[in-house]
Order: structure tokens, then sequence, then C-alpha cells
């Protein structure tokens, strides 16, 4: 029971805090604004049903999370999926786009790894630039690419795919040349010793020892991946997805849509971050590694 | 015999296959090529080719192919402006030759003897460098050559243009965005995340229970609160700082308690043979020891900080702003100029990377990542 005492407990208390400030906050945040309604009205309730009040305001400036976790549960559940309004049918346009560029800019990341460690002018030409890459704010370019290949005609997945790409490839060949590059010297003479060839050594000895670090930065990957497809959607004119449904309720005030959304976007990054990890922990072990 | 290297093989076949479907271009306008420049061209490149397969004094060698192969291909390049859309398959056959020659000259360059300390360090420069200026070169010399649309890619030399003409404004947007936003937001974020995280060292209860939220959070899309902190902070600067310091204080605060927990056992003994207090061995030991994740973490969140500030700027600012500018003027499709901003934010962001990794050198002078370089 020690990861009941030692994590349960602490995590639930910490969560139940963040709760009772959040409430105590809403109050305070809402407050203003209840206030002018009610002289507006010309009541004047007691505290108790004043406090009830700011928690379940339509537009309030920090909703409770009830009213959040109500409009989820509406927007998850209880809504056609096929509805524009449904979360589910928004987390999948994002998760579409997001998987869709996750995949090839991992599989662009671990090319450029695989080139990067055999091809001793690529190490020293390309290497620097995609770390001098990770320091530049590539999320700004999002909007760009959105709109230039809406003028020539592409809209839909491809663009939103391609920033994900772009957003998912670095950590992928950052992590994949350090992970083919992690086999000791005494592994590698080992294969020497066997007359391995550079490819059976490659299969047989790079690829098992690079799968932790593959999937430690893939899980950062798709995390990216994610930013990057609701970042995408917000230039499109709010047509469907988590980044949409931000940027409408935006405009209309929607706060405790927006909320939902954004918790409907946490949930999808979970389930994506915890999806890798199973992955690789399943791999790892079909590739020898000591549970 | 030495092998020939497959870079110069196929960069002299293009050669004369460029050679033999002359000219370079259409004559769109006024300016195309002329003789001399193209019969300099091919003779640079076929000389290059020559040199670099010869293997005659490798630095001179070298050297010359540098020369030989650059003047090439700004001839090429410098030609095709004016006649954007003009260039025929024999220019870009040129064009890959020269390219092919470069990579070959990367490599040249990438198998010399550095002698001195300086010539190392100047051979690690003057290659990722090459390369970079290569993919310049070629990004002019195929969107002008081929005639991209404006919208779609402009060459880098416009992007140069408007950026050099529109300085002031660029300045602005750099100042709101940078210097007040990001600025301030990075240093409360990493502030809180830093003093959150010596509470949470001092009391377990809390670290047990922080450490999985924070590392939970650190994988969610934050940059989600944007719209909502607009709402709350306003239009201005306030808001964007709002939401990096949200950004960047969970990377902090979940680094630096990995990094509290990173000094040794037998160091910590030590400290209380020493009969030194929590803060003594805080601050004359478990602090140096976590600098190097706690600069990580900065490094993390330089970047994350800039992202944060500018894409919080899509959901409504004042008239100034590196991400009003960028989401403003792809709308009138002025693209040189939201290249031009990136640039900028390019700029920045590395400015911004190398001071905390200068800090971070001059900081943790004794850790072995840095002695050992």
């Amino acid at each position: 029971m020690d990861s009941f005492r030692d994590k349960i407990v602490p995590v639930s208390v910490i969560v139940a805090a963040i709760l009772v400030v959040w409430y105590v906050a809403a109050i305070f945040m809402n407050a203003p604004y209840q206030r002018e309604l009610n002289a507006r009205a010309h009541v004047t309730p007691d505290l108790g049903a004043f406090i009830g009040q700011t928690w379940a305001q339509r537009k309030p400036t920090l909703p409770a999370p009830h009213q959040i976790a109500e409009n989820f549960f509406k927007n998850t559940f209880l809504v056609k999926i096929t509805s524009r309004r449904s979360l589910v049918y928004n987390s999948w346009v994002t998760l579409s786009s997001t998987m869709a560029g996750f995949a090839s800019g991992t599989l662009l990341g671990i090319l450029i790894a695989v080139g990067i460690v055999h091809v001793p002018v690529l190490d020293r030409s390309l290497m620097p630039w995609i770390i001098a890459s990770q320091t530049i704010p590539i999320l700004a370019i999002a909007p760009m690419v959105v709109v230039v290949f809406a003028a020539i005609g592409i809209t839909g997945l491809i663009p939103k795919a391609l920033i994900s790409t772009y957003l998912s490839f670095f950590p992928v060949a950052v992590g994949m040349v350090k992970g083919l590059r992690s086999p000791d010297i005494l592994h590698l003479d080992l294969m020497h010793t066997y007359n391995a060839s550079k490819v059976q050594a490659f299969w047989k000895l790079r690829v098992p020892a690079s799968m932790p670090f593959l999937f430690t930065s893939m899980k950062v990957a798709v995390a990216a991946s994610l930013v990057g497809a609701i970042v995408a959607e917000l230039p499109t004119g709010a047509v469907a997805g988590i980044g949409a449904k931000l940027l409408a309720g935006s405009y209309y005030s929607q706060t405790i849509d927006m909320w939902s959304a954004l918790v409907a976007g946490s949930v999808v990054a979970v389930l994506l971050v915890a999806t890798v990890g199973v992955v690789g922990r399943f791999v790892e072990l079909r590739m020898g590694a000591r549970p | 015999m030495r092998h020939l290297a497959w870079q110069s093989v196929l960069a002299l076949v293009l050669c004369l296959a460029g050679a033999a479907m002359l000219p370079l271009a259409d004559a769109v306008s006024a300016l195309p090529f002329t003789v001399g420049q193209t019969a300099a061209v091919e003779l640079l490149l076929l000389a290059s080719v020559f040199v670099s397969v010869s293997g005659i004094n490798p630095l001179g060698g070298a050297i010359f192919l540098f020369l030989a192969v650059h003047i090439a291909a700004f001839t090429l390049v410098g030609g095709i402006a004016g006649n954007e859309g003009g260039a025929r398959l024999s220019f870009f056959l040129l064009l890959a030759a020269a390219w092919l020659l470069a990579w070959r000259l990367n490599v040249l360059i990438s198998g010399l003897k550095a002698g001195s300390r300086g010539a190392r360090n100047f051979q690690r420069l003057i290659v990722p460098t090459l390369f970079g200026v290569w993919i310049l070169i070629l990004w002019e010399g195929i969107t002008r050559g081929a005639g991209v649309p404006f919208v779609l890619l402009p060459p880098p030399t416009s992007i140069a243009v408007r950026f050099a003409n529109s300085l002031p404004i660029l300045g602005a947007d750099l100042v709101q965005t940078v210097f007040k936003a990001v600025v301030a937001g990075y240093v409360i974020g990493c502030g809180a995340g830093f003093i959150v995280a010596i509470l949470a060292d001092r009391v377990p209860f809390l670290r047990k229970g922080m450490l999985p939220i924070g590392n939970v959070v650190s994988a969610l899309p934050i940059i989600g609160i944007a719209p909502i902190m607009v709402m709350w902070f306003g239009f201005d600067w306030p808001s964007k700082a709002a939401v990096v310091v949200v950004m960047t204080f969970f990377p902090m605060l979940v680094n630096t308690v990995a990094g509290l927990a990173a000094s040794g056992h037998m160091e910590r003994d030590l400290m209380r043979t020493y009969a030194s207090n929590y803060w003594q061995t805080l601050f004359k030991l478990r602090l140096p020891a976590a600098a190097p994740f706690i600069f990580n973490a900065l490094k993390i969140n330089s970047t994350l900080a800039l992202i944060g500030a500018i894409v919080a700027e899509f959901f409504g600012t004042p008239i100034v702003g590196m991400g009003f500018r960028i989401s403003t003027e792809v709308g009138r499709m002025n693209i040189d100029m939201v290249w031009a901003e990136i640039a900028v934010a390019a700029i920045a962001g590395s400015i911004f990377y190398g001071v905390v990794a200068l800090v971070e050198r001059a900081v943790t002078f004794w850790h072995p990542s840095v002695r050992g370089g």
C-alpha cells in the first residue's frame, strides 16, 4: 500500500485544495458582475444565496468547476457525436491532425537521426541547426502555413498536420540520435567480433538500445503535436476542433465552453501521452528490456 | 587509386547536361544571363569538379572550391533576379551541381585535420554555416528561378529588404512582446516555480502531491488558457505575461524538485557532520547541485515563453506585438513581413537562449559537462 500513502493521498489532498481555492476564487472574481446584475434587478440576496449566484452565472469570469464538469458532460455524452457542439467531434478533428502530424514527424525524426548517426557530414552540418531550431518559436508560423496553404487551395487536415509534423520531429530526431549512439563501446566491439555487418549492428544493437530514448522523446513530441494542431486551428476562422472551439468561445465570451474545450484538450493530451507510454513499455519488453 | 566522390561525379554529369541545354533562362525582362556569365559559371563549376576529385593540397583545394562554387552560385542566383520564373532546366541543373560541390566541400572540410584549437573551432563553425547558407541559396534560386508565387514563399532577399525597411515596426513589436510580456512573465513564472519547489522540498507531503500533478500538467496544451487570460487581464501585455507565467511555472517546478534531489548522500552526510542547518545545506550544497536542472528548465522556458506570448497575441492585442503583426499581415497576404517577423522571433529566441546558456556556463563552471568541453 506504499503507493497509496505516497501518491494517492497527497495528490488527492492537493487536488481537493485546488478545487477549494478555485471555488473561493470564483466567488470573488464573479462577485462584481453579480452585484451589478443584482443592483439592476433590485434584489439583495443574503450571503449564501449570493455565493450560489456567483457559481451559477451564464457567462462567468471564472466558471466554477461543477459548471465546467456539467458542460463537459453535456457536450461529450448527451450531444450527438456528429453535432458541431459535440466535444467528441471537435476532439476527433484535432486528434486526427495530431496523429497524422505525429506519425509523419516521428518518421521524419527517425530518418534524420539515422542519417545523422551514419553520415558524419550530416552530423556536423545538420545537428547544430536542429539544436538551434529548438530555440526558435516555431509555433509562430502556424497561422502563415494554414493561410498560405489555403491560398493555393489546400485546406483541412494537411496544413494542420504539417505544423504538428514540424513541432514533433525535433524532439524525436534529437532523442533518437542520442539513443542510436547509446550502445557502449563494449557492445559495439562485441558485434564486431561476431563479424556483424553495419546493418546487422544497426538492427540488432542500436535500434533496441534506442527504444527508451525514442519513446521518451515521443511523449514530448506527441504533446507538442497536439499543441501544434490546436494552434493551427486558430486562424482557420473557427471551423472545427478544440482550437476553433476556444476561439469561438473567446469571440462570444462563452467562458464555460472555453474551459470545457480546455478540459477536452487536456484529456486528449493525457490519453495520447499514456498511449505512447504503454506502447513504449510493450515494445521495450518485446525488445528485451528487463522489467 | 582514390575512389571518386559521388557528389563530384554527379556534379560533372549535371554540369555537362546543363551545358547541353543552354541558355540558362528565357529573357523575361531586360537583363538575361550574358554569354560571359554563363561561360564563367560553367568553367568555375567544371574546375571545381576537377579540384574536388584531384585531391592535391587539401587545404588549398578546399579554399579554391569554396571560392569557385560560391562565385558560380551567386552569379546564378544574382542573374535570375529580374527574370523570375524564366529559368530553364539548365539553370536548375547548374544550381544542383553547385550544391553538390558545396556538399563535397563540406565533406572535405570535415575531413581536414585541424592543427590548432582555433582552426578546429573554425572548422566546427564553418560546416553548419555553409549548410545554412546553402539552404538560403537554394531557397532563393528555386523561388526566383521557378517563379514561385510571392504569397507562397518569398525569396530570402526580399524578406531581408522588407526586414531592413520596417525596422521601427519590428522594433516596436519586439519591445511589446519580448521586453514587456515575455520578460515579465518569464521572471514571475520561473521565480514562482522556484519558490514553490523550495516549499515542496521543505514539506515532503507537498512534494509527493505536487510532482505527479506537475508532470501531468507539463504535457497539457497550456497554451489554450491564452483566450481566458486575455479576458481576465485585458488586451495589453499583462495578459500575455500571465500566459507565460503559467507556461513556465511547471517546467521550473518539476526540474527544480528533481534537481534538489540530485546531490549525493555522501555530500549531504558531510554537511550534517558540519552541523549545518537546512538553509546552509540548501545554499552551499543542494542548490549548486541542482543548478544544471534549473538551467535546463530556464532554457526550455525561454522558448516556451516566446511561444506563449506570441500565440496569446493571436487572441487579441493592442495594435502592436509580434503575434498581432503575424496574424494581421498573414490576413493581408504580406507574407514577406510575416517572414521578417519570424526572423525577429528566431533571433530573439536564439539570443534569449544563448544568454541563459552563457549564464549557465558561468554559474556551473565546476560541472563536468562544462569543464570537459
